[in-house]
This record gives structure tokens, C-alpha cells and sequence, in this order.
């Protein structure tokens, strides 16, 4: 087991490797002449460096002087030392204002995350348990939709309705215009009032997959011969599904929803750039947009250690919740 | 593929009732081929049905309804609009005004004393020990002279103003003009020529009109304005009349219409004129013509929206395309060959699956905003892209099925027949895992709509002169759109949610029908 984890961790840093080649090729070629207007734009603003500073510190932090290989294994070195520079955009350190933002997502993803799975799972259940039934078609049909709705056309249906018409909710931002003059339990109730409607937005676009896979898994175990032993040997429906059949659900379920644990800090760029909440996906989002460089090579091998560490964590967690894979 | 003998038996219970064969006669067992099979499953399943029918419907709608509608993608319309313009502005005389006669001095000291007499009630009064009787010689007009009855000037407020551009109006004319116009003669004498003069203050010499008298002053507003002395007189008239509109038709027979506005603090008129101009028709209420109104820039919103299917259709399509060409060659290779080449090319996989695709696109997007990559150029690489991208799942799918149908016999016998490796791994693995791909495109298709939606949504995608489905939303970023006119962008939002919807209960139909087990 600790060798099976070893040999998965050490593959998942040489997939880092080439990920972070693959980006920091794309970076180096974007054409210079970009990376020059960037710079002067900076340059301009007022009490800032000259755009020669702007480019000796941008060649220095990205070793544009040197070819693309040598460049990027000393840009590595920096890298493993936890050194990303200072933020084009926000001007100040990547890791400071990474810092600032990332708990906001965090938050969101996790409160998301726990709704997505309290609705998610039962329906799902249902669904399976009541196979072809008018039940079924309605949840599959739902799930569907939840997956093939635009967020963003999602999200101004929800602006439109309960921000515009009912005036339930501001349109934009995380805090009100009348924030600093609450008391701190006012503060955090004007706050978690602005999260409302990112989150439902959140919740019922992931809802759909989840739904779709609980119903599959549920299925699959409801057709197998145990379940026909259970039933056979006169055990009642109820018993059946939830300590027979669920319980062996839930190991697929585990391992997707722990591969999905690291995702909660990536943020959700989409919905927060839509709301203008100021998480991680929104900071970045105009990091990206703004041609912040910085922040956004940090960003981009940010989400890529997310997802290797999200797929490490179903390997890991599959391999400890079914025996059957230890064994073979 | 399974057989299902079932369906079969089914299908022929009819045909026995009718006639009477003997049960091993093989006329009692309709048979199907297998895609006529996976067809009638497909056609049974009413949800996939639905999805069909959307499908079908949206690519009418983009394909041919673009030929249909009379207008073009980008065409843009107009509407008239009255502006009120600035035109004119009258202000009344209220001050006297001065002419000196010829040859004498009636500088601005004796005007002041005129005045002061005048106010008075005096008709006479001195200054530097020079006397000066004042003769009023109509109302508002009077004449100073000296003592041995020489007349120096007048001073009078009706204006007398020359018809004739640049002349001068001597002395004499303006004098026995205004004598003439306050008494009320049509005729009069000066400089021994003869002059008439009309009701409205007109000065004619013989047929000629030379001079006009007014109480109003018009100035134009507008510097290439020449305001007619017709259109003045009839302005005046109506302003002696109190009317807040005037209608004035020019030479060319056009009737204009003017509105009069006072302002008692500045005691002048301004008149505005009703001009049409002409401009863009741009977020127009749906109407017979434009049944969906028009967009931002004056576009017809339905023929956007066809136009807008199209191309979020055909990328959908495109980049799928790429996708699984890649996805079945490398998949394809890694599953047949096994070993070092399904290690090499699943770790490639597993890299393209870590990188962060749409981050990437977005920052692209914003690397060719700034470059200012033409939109047409810029729209194949967006493809391509997304293309090269979203192959490694195709990938890994097929190099999963492969995996098990490489060991079953059918290959043993390729392999004994001694048949190419290319052919092997293309005409006899792959046609088997075409169902499965079959189902991931159609579902792939929705997904890159998606994408592609919200890529345009945030500016990042297609460019203005094209449409899309996402790039017609984008405009809901405009708070006021967004509460004002949900024609602009529900409308885009339902098409889109229903082409995604439709492609993923096609797919979910196909997979059904492919495979009964797999139903779940």
C-alpha cells in the first residue's frame, strides 16, 4: 500500500513536470511584442517602475534570456521554493493576495459542495430505486438539464428574478453598500446574503453529474446477485436498499467525491467572475484577462497540482475502501 | 452488441395471428440487422425522441432559416427620430438705437442725455452749453436737433435691417423709412429717389426690396443657417400673436415646424426646429418586422440568432471532429500495442487531462484581444484549441475498449490471415468501438456548445462581425439590458439550453439503444 502511493506521488510530480512545460511554453510564446505592451502599460500607470524595470524583472522571473528548457528548469527552482514574484495586476506578492482570496472559494466550494451532496445522493437513490418509473424520467430529465444549462445564462435568470424583480439580493459583490456601519454578526449575515445566490447557482449546475453517477452505481449494485440473496431470503425493501445496496454505493461515491475534496480551493471562475465575488476564480480571472503573468503561470500550476492531488486521492481512497483492488 | 431475441419474437406476434405456420418456419421470425435494431430501440425511448426533434428543429432553424429570413447577419437598421434642434433665437428691442446724420457728431455723452431727457419728459436739454430739442417723431422714434433746427441723429428702436447682404442703409432712407413706417404712409421720399413701403415694414425701391423693419432681432444658431427675411417677418407675426408653434414652408414648398419657448429671464425667444435624424435601431421591442426585436447594434435578433446557431453549431461539430480524430489514433495505438506505448501515451493523456483548459483559453482570448487577431482567424484557432484540448477522454475510452477486444478471437484470426497492423487496429478494433464513440461525440458536441458559449459570453470568443449564441448574451452584462430587455438575451439563452439539452438526451438515447445492458 505505502509502495502503491509512493509510485502514484512520484508520477504525479513528473506529470507536474510536463504540465508546467506545457504552460510555461504557451507563455513563452505568446509573442514578445505582447508582453512588451504589458509592460509599458504598466510602466504608464502613475508611481510605478520604467518599463525597462518592467521587463528586467519579468525576464529575470521567467528566464526569458535563456532558452526554452533551460528557462523553465530554473523557473522550476523558483517555483519549489515557493517563489512566484509580485502581481502585475494587484502589485503585490502572488502568494499574499492568493492568500487573501483563497479561503472566499474555499467557503463557497465547501458549503456548495455539502448541499450538492444532500440533494444529490438521495434523489439519485430514488431515482435507481424506482427505475423507469415517472419519478425516474423527471430526475434524469433535471440532471440533464442542470448539466447542459450555461452558467452564465443560468446566473442572469437568477439576477433577473430574484435580484431585479423580488429584490431579494444585490446584483454584484460580496458586500453590501452598507457593510462597515454593521456589527459583526451583521457583517458576516450581509456577506453570507451575497453568497446565496452564487452558491445556488453552483449547486444546481454540479447537482446533475453527481445525480446521474449515484443512480448508475446504484444500479449497477441493485442488479448484482447479493441483493437478489437479501431479497430472496425475505429481508424488507427498506433494509435491502439502504443497508444492503447503499453501503456498496457509497465506495465509488467516496472516491469521486474525495478526488473532488482539493477542487474546492480552485474556485469557481465562471460564477465568481459573474457575481463579482472575490475569490480565487475572479482574482484570476482578471489576473488573465489583464495579461498579469505572474499570477497567472501561479494560477494555472495551482489548478494543475488541484487536479493531480484530486486524482491521487480517488487512486488512494479507492484502493482503501475496496478491498478488492488491494488484493488484485 | 447482444441480440436481443425478444424484440424479435415481438415484432412477428402480429404477423402470426394472421396467418397459421408451423412453429420452426423461419417466415415466423422477422429478422432485423443490428442498426435497425439500435434505430427501433433509439425510436422507442420518448425522452431521446424529444431531443431529436430539438435537434432537428435547430438545425433547420440555423441552417435554413438563415436563407429565409430576408435579412442579412449583419444588416443594420434605422428609425427616425425628432430631435428638437436649436435654431434660432429673437430677442425684442427694448433699447434705443442710434444713427447719426450725415456730416454731424452725436456722440455716446448726448445719447446719454437724450436718454436721461427722455425720461424725464423733457423735450429739450443742454450740454456744454449747447441746447438740443428732441422732436418725437413716432413711437419709440425720436430725433435730435440743435438749436438752428439741423438734425444731428435719431434714436429709435425698430430695427431697420437690409434686405441686400453687406449694403449699407444711409441716413436719409433709414430716417424717412421709419418716419414713414411709424405714421404709417406706404410711401415716402429720400435722397430724391422714391420708395414704398409696406404694412409688414417692408422698403421697396420700384419693385426691389431693399430694407425690412422690425422690432425682433433673429440670430441664427447654427453658423450655416441664412435665416430669410420671410421666415423672420412670419416669426415676428406670430410672436406678436402669442403662439407657441409656427409653421413656416421655405422656398422649396417643405412646411417645417418650429416650437417657441420664452425666457422671461433673458427676455429672448429660442425656436427649435423638429429635424428627423436618422439612427441606429438599436434594441427595438419585437415587432412584425423584427419578430425579436434588434440588438444593440440594430441587427434583426432572429436572423442573429440563426446566424448564431450556425456557427456555435459547426464549432461544436469542428472541434469534436479534431477531438476524436486524435482521441481514436493515439487511443487506438496505446490499447493495440499495449507495453511501453500504452504507458507513453496514457502518461500523455494524463497531461493533457491536468492542464487547465479553460484558463488557458482565457488567456489566449486576452493574448489575442490584445494582438487584434482578425475574428474569422481568430475563430479556427478557438477550434483548434478546443480541439486539441478535449481529446485525451475520447482517448482514454477507446484505448479502454480496445484493451479487452484485442483478446478475443476475431483478432486471433486477423492476426492469422496476416492482415496490416493498421488495418487491424482501424477496419477491425475501432468499427467495434464506434457505438461508444458515437455516444461521447454527441455528448461532446454539447459540452464544447457550452464552452464555446461561455468563451463568447465573456468576450473571450467569437468576435462581433460573427454570431453566437454566447456572444448575443453577452450583452446581459449591461445591467440595464439584463432588466430591461429580455428579448436580447432569453431568447439566445433557451436556444442554447435546448441544442445542449438535446445533444445529451440524443446521447443518452443512443447509448441506451447501443447497448440494452448498459441501460442503468
Amino acid at each position: 500500500m505505502t509502495k502503491f502511493i509512493i509510485k502514484r506521488i512520484l508520477l504525479s510530480i513528473v506529470i507536474l513536470f510536463f504540465v508546467t512545460l506545457i504552460i510555461y511554453a504557451v507563455m513563452r510564446c505568446l509573442p514578445t511584442s505582447y508582453i512588451e505592451n504589458i509592460a509599458r502599460q504598466k510602466s504608464m500607470q502613475p508611481g510605478s517602475k520604467s518599463f525597462e524595470e518592467w521587463m528586467t524583472q519579468l525576464e529575470a522571473m521567467y528566464n526569458m534570456d535563456k532558452g526554452i528548457i533551460p528557462g523553465f528548469i530554473s523557473w522550476w527552482g523558483q517555483m519549489l521554493q515557493g517563489e512566484f514574484g509580485d502581481s502585475w495586476y494587484y502589485t503585490v506578492p502572488v502568494i499574499e493576495k492568493f492568500n487573501d482570496t483563497v479561503w472566499l472559494s474555499f467557503v463557497m466550494g465547501a458549503v456548495s459542495m455539502f448541499f450538492e451532496l444532500a440533494i444529490a445522493i438521495p434523489l439519485g437513490v430514488l431515482a435507481a430505486t424506482k427505475q423507469y418509473s415517472r419519478t425516474d424520467y423527471t430526475i434524469t430529465v433535471v440532471a440533464l438539464a442542470g448539466i447542459s444549462l450555461p452558467t452564465f445564462f443560468f446566473a442572469s435568470l437568477m439576477k433577473l428574478v430574484f435580484a431585479v424583480k423580488l429584490g431579494w439580493f444585490d446584483l454584484f459583490g460580496l458586500v453590501g453598500r452598507i457593510h462597515d456601519q454593521l456589527s459583526p454578526w451583521g457583517q458576516f449575515l450581509d456577506k453570507a446574503n451575497h453568497l446565496v445566490m452564487p452558491i445556488i447557482v453552483l449547486v444546481v449546475l454540479s447537482i446533475g453529474s453527481l445525480m446521474r453517477y449515484t443512480r448508475t452505481n446504484m444500479l449497477e449494485v441493485l442488479n448484482s446477485d447479493y441483493i437478489r440473496t437479501a431479497r430472496a431470503k425475505g429481508l424488507p425493501e427498506g433494509k435491502v436498499i439502504y443497508h444492503h445496496a447503499f453501503r456498496n454505493t457509497l465506495i465509488p461515491l467516496v472516491t469521486i467525491i474525495g478526488g473532488s475534496l482539493p477542487g474546492l480551493f480552485s474556485g469557481a471562475l465562471i460564477t465568481e467572475t459573474l457575481f463579482s465575488i472575490p475569490g480565487i476564480g475572479f482574482t484570476s480571472y482578471h489576473a488573465m484577462v489583464g495579461g498579469d503573468i505572474p499570477f497567472s503561470m501561479f494560477y494555472l500550476t495551482f489548478l494543475s497540482i488541484l487536479t493531480l492531488a484530486g486524482n491521487l486521492i480517488s487512486d488512494i481512497l479507492y484502493a482503501v475502501v475496496d478491498p478488492r483492488v488491494r488484493i488484485s | 452488441m447482444s441480440n436481443n431475441s425478444n424484440e424479435i419474437r415481438e415484432n412477428t406476434s402480429a404477423e402470426a395471428e394472421n396467418e397459421e405456420l408451423s412453429l420452426n418456419d423461419d417466415r415466423r421470425v422477422k429478422t432485423l440487422s443490428p442498426g435497425a435494431l439500435v434505430a427501433k430501440r433509439f425510436f422507442r425511448n420518448r425522452i431521446a425522441l424529444v431531443g431529436l426533434v430539438i435537434l432537428v428543429f435547430m438545425f433547420v432553424f440555423s441552417f435554413i432559416g438563415g436563407l429565409i429570413s430576408p435579412y442579412k447577419e449583419n444588416q443594420l437598421f434605422y428609425r427616425y427620430e425628432y430631435l428638437n434642434k436649436e435654431y434660432a433665437g429673437v430677442v425684442k428691442n427694448e433699447e434705443l438705437r442710434y444713427a447719426v446724420a450725415d456730416g454731424q457728431s452725436f456722440d455716446t455723452v448726448i445719447q446719454a442725455q437724450l436718454v436721461m431727457a427722455l425720461q424725464k419728459g423733457k423735450d429739450t436739454f443742454s450740454f456744454k452749453k449747447v441746447d438740443y430739442s428732441i422732436t418725437t417723431e413716432g413711437e419709440d422714434f425720436y430725433s435730435v436737433s440743435l438749436e438752428d433746427g439741423t438734425m444731428i441723429g435719431i434714436a429709435y428702436k425698430d430695427i431697420v435691417s437690409s434686405s441686400i447682404e453687406g449694403a449699407d442703409i444711409p441716413f436719409s432712407l433709414k430716417y424717412n423709412a421709419l418716419k414713414a413706417h411709424s405714421t404709417g404712409a406706404d410711401s415716402f421720399e429720400a435722397d430724391g429717389k422714391q420708395y414704398t413701403i409696406s404694412d409688414g415694414g417692408v422698403v421697396f425701391e420700384g419693385d426691389n426690396e431693399i430694407a425690412y423693419i422690425s422690432r425682433y432681432v433673429v440670430s441664427s444658431v447654427m453658423a450655416d443657417v441664412f435665416i430669410t427675411r420671410a421666415f423672420k417677418e412670419e416669426l415676428a407675426e406670430s410672436l406678436d400673436a402669442g403662439n407657441d408653434d409656427f409653421y413656416f414652408t421655405d422656398t422649396d414648398g417643405v412646411q417645417h415646424e418650429y416650437t417657441v419657448s420664452y425666457n422671461p429671464a433673458t427676455k429672448n425667444w429660442s425656436v427649435k426646429q423638429q429635424t428627423e435624424s436618422r439612427i441606429y435601431d438599436t434594441y427595438a421591442s419585437p415587432s412584425k418586422a423584427h419578430w425579436l426585436g434588434t440588438d444593440r447594434n440594430g441587427m434583426d435578433m432572429l436572423t442573429r440568432l440563426m446566424y448564431g446557431g450556425r456557427v456555435s453549431l459547426l464549432i461544436g461539430f469542428i472541434v469534436e471532429v479534431i477531438a476524436t480524430l486524435i482521441g481514436v489514433i493515439l487511443g487506438g495505438i496505446a490499447g493495440y500495442f499495449g507495453k511501453w506505448v500504452d504507458n507513453l501515451v496514457m502518461r500523455i493523456v494524463d497531461i493533457f487531462y491536468c492542464i487547465p483548459s479553460t484558463p488557458i483559453i482565457i488567456i489566449l482570448g486576452a493574448a489575442m484581444d490584445a494582438m487584434r487577431v482578425d475574428p474569422k482567424i481568430r475563430m479556427i484557432y478557438l477550434m483548434l484549441i478546443l480541439g486539441i484540448l478535449g481529446w485525451p477522454g475520447i482517448a482514454r475510452m477507446v484505448r479502454g475498449q480496445i484493451l479487452s477486444l484485442r483478446e478475443q478471437e476475431f483478432m486471433t484470426a486477423t492476426e492469422s490471415s496476416g492482415l496490416k497492423v493498421s488495418s487491424r487496429i482501424f477496419k477491425h478494433l475501432v468499427p467495434n468501438v464506434i457505438p461508444q464513440l458515437i455516444v461521447s461525440f454527441t455528448m461532446g458536441v454539447g459540452g464544447t456548445i457550452i464552452t464555446e458559449a461561455t468563451l463568447s459570453f465573456l468576450g473571450l470568443g467569437i468576435k462581433f462581425p460573427f454570431a453566437s449564441w454566447g456572444n448575443i448574451i453577452n450583452d446581459v452584462n449591461n445591467t440595464f439590458v439584463l432588466t430591461t430587455y429580455w428579448f436580447i438575451w432569453i431568447p439566445a439563452g433557451v436556444l442554447l439550453l435546448a441544442t445542449v439539452l438535446a445533444f445529451n438526451l440524443v446521447g443518452d438515447g443512443l447509448r441506451d439503444a447501443f447497448d440494452p445492458k448498459m441501460k442503468r
